[in-house]
């Protein structure tokens, strides 16, 4: 009874979630709530089989797939508000308000009689009576649903499959044809150069310096560009040094090191410091 | 415990489902509303199950959970073959019919 009154407010509430996330995997994730939250209510209500169906495949089985298809669809494809229909929202929930209102009312006017309660019928054990009615009074209900289960596993294998339009490409293929983009436009075949990988970190997003001391655009992945969260290499140079500054070895990984040749400095490299004086002090230190 | 608590909650749950149904876009999201639904009335099942004191609303909701289990695997192959061709899962973008 206890339980009752702190679930069902908080079913409730992750039900409404579910209608008003934006996200569909914020929806799913409080669909698992709901669903949890019933199973509950089924052990309050002596079907602990029924329990563990609604656990396994509800929110083993059928969310996960939800989830799976989620993913599959793109987890960034996020409800419209624009509406096709004007002011079908408002007649919505108005409508859904009545309904709900209706039925509860309706229901609450009922008086359902006196609770029987399971006791007798699960005097042998839940499992087994429901065994009983299943092979008995429902066996027939019970073969259509393995007709419906091989119809569903034979459904979805022909909607998910796909007929392969193009001949598949193989790897001596892609060769020649990376060959074939060198001879006609000048491709370079090889692999593209790694970004910069740095002592402070492993910097995927940090695109490795040419010997020009210019940066390589090619080592940077496209997805990490579009996004804008490329960093350059000089913009590192100052946590670097403040890095080597503490651990006071700053012979070997001095970015100014690395990006002036022993010569000195090359012009128009973006990682040089206008600040003279103190690639003077670095130069003393580490020279 | 009286029966009375547990169906106005399923009636709720219901209500929801269908409101979720009616108004949201995303053909994934007005699947899971179809789940709320189908889950709320295997509440009201269950508990009639107990007020007359045998099995037989118990095997119904049983049945319930097998066949959403066959419309869920049914209906998201169908969003996936709907995303394929249309970029979109979006039930206002499927409307191809209609014209």
């Amino acid at each position: 009874m206890i339980g009752f009154w702190i679930l069902a407010p908080i079913m409730v509430a992750a039900a409404l979630g579910i209608l008003f996330a934006r996200k569909a995997v914020h929806a799913a994730m409080l669909l698992a709530v709901v669903m949890i939250g019933l199973a509950i209510m089924y052990a309050i209500q002596d079907a602990p089989f029924l329990f563990a169906v609604q656990i396994i495949v509800y929110t083993g089985a059928i969310l996960m797939l939800f989830l799976f298809v989620l993913m599959l669809v793109g987890v960034d494809a996020s409800d419209s508000v624009v509406e096709t229909i004007r002011g079908q929202r408002l007649m919505a929930a108005i409508v859904g308000l009545l309904f709900g209102l209706t039925l509860v009312f309706g229901v609450a006017q009922v008086t359902a009689g006196a609770v029987t309660g399971l006791e007798a019928a699960n005097a042998d054990g839940n499992v087994q009576g429901l065994a009983q009615l299943l092979f008995s009074r429902y066996v027939f209900a019970f073969e259509a649903t393995s007709a419906l289960l091989i119809t569903a596993a034979i459904g979805a294998m022909v909607l998910a499959h796909r007929e392969r339009l193009t001949p598949k490409v193989t790897q001596g293929d892609l060769a020649a044809q990376r060959m074939r983009d060198y001879a006609e436009h000048g491709k370079h075949p090889g692999p593209l150069p790694a970004p910069g990988v740095f002592a402070r970190h492993n910097a995927v997003d940090t695109p490795a310096l040419l010997p020009d001391g210019t940066t390589a655009e090619s080592s940077i992945s496209r997805v990490l560009a579009a996004r804008g969260t490329v960093r350059s290499a000089p913009a590192l140079a100052d946590d670097i040094l403040e890095l080597t500054g503490q651990t006071g070895d700053g012979t070997s990984n001095d970015p100014d090191e690395t990006a002036s040749g022993p010569l000195g400095p090359i012009e128009g490299d973006p990682s040089q410091l206008p600040d003279g004086t103190r690639r003077d002090d670095e130069g003393g230190t580490s020279a | 415990m009286s029966p009375t608590p547990f169906i106005v909650l399923s009636a709720i749950l219901f209500t929801i489902g269908c409101v979720g149904v009616l108004t949201r876009r995303n053909a994934i999201v007005v699947f899971m509303s179809i789940e709320l639904m189908l889950n709320a009335s295997n509440l009201a099942l269950i508990t009639f199950a107990r007020v007359h004191g045998n099995l037989d609303g118990q095997i119904a909701a049983f049945f319930v959970m097998v066949v959403a289990a066959a419309e869920v695997v049914v209906g998201l192959a169908i969003i996936m073959t709907i995303f394929r061709t249309r970029r979109s899962a979006s039930v206002d973008d499927a409307s191809l019919l209609k014209y």
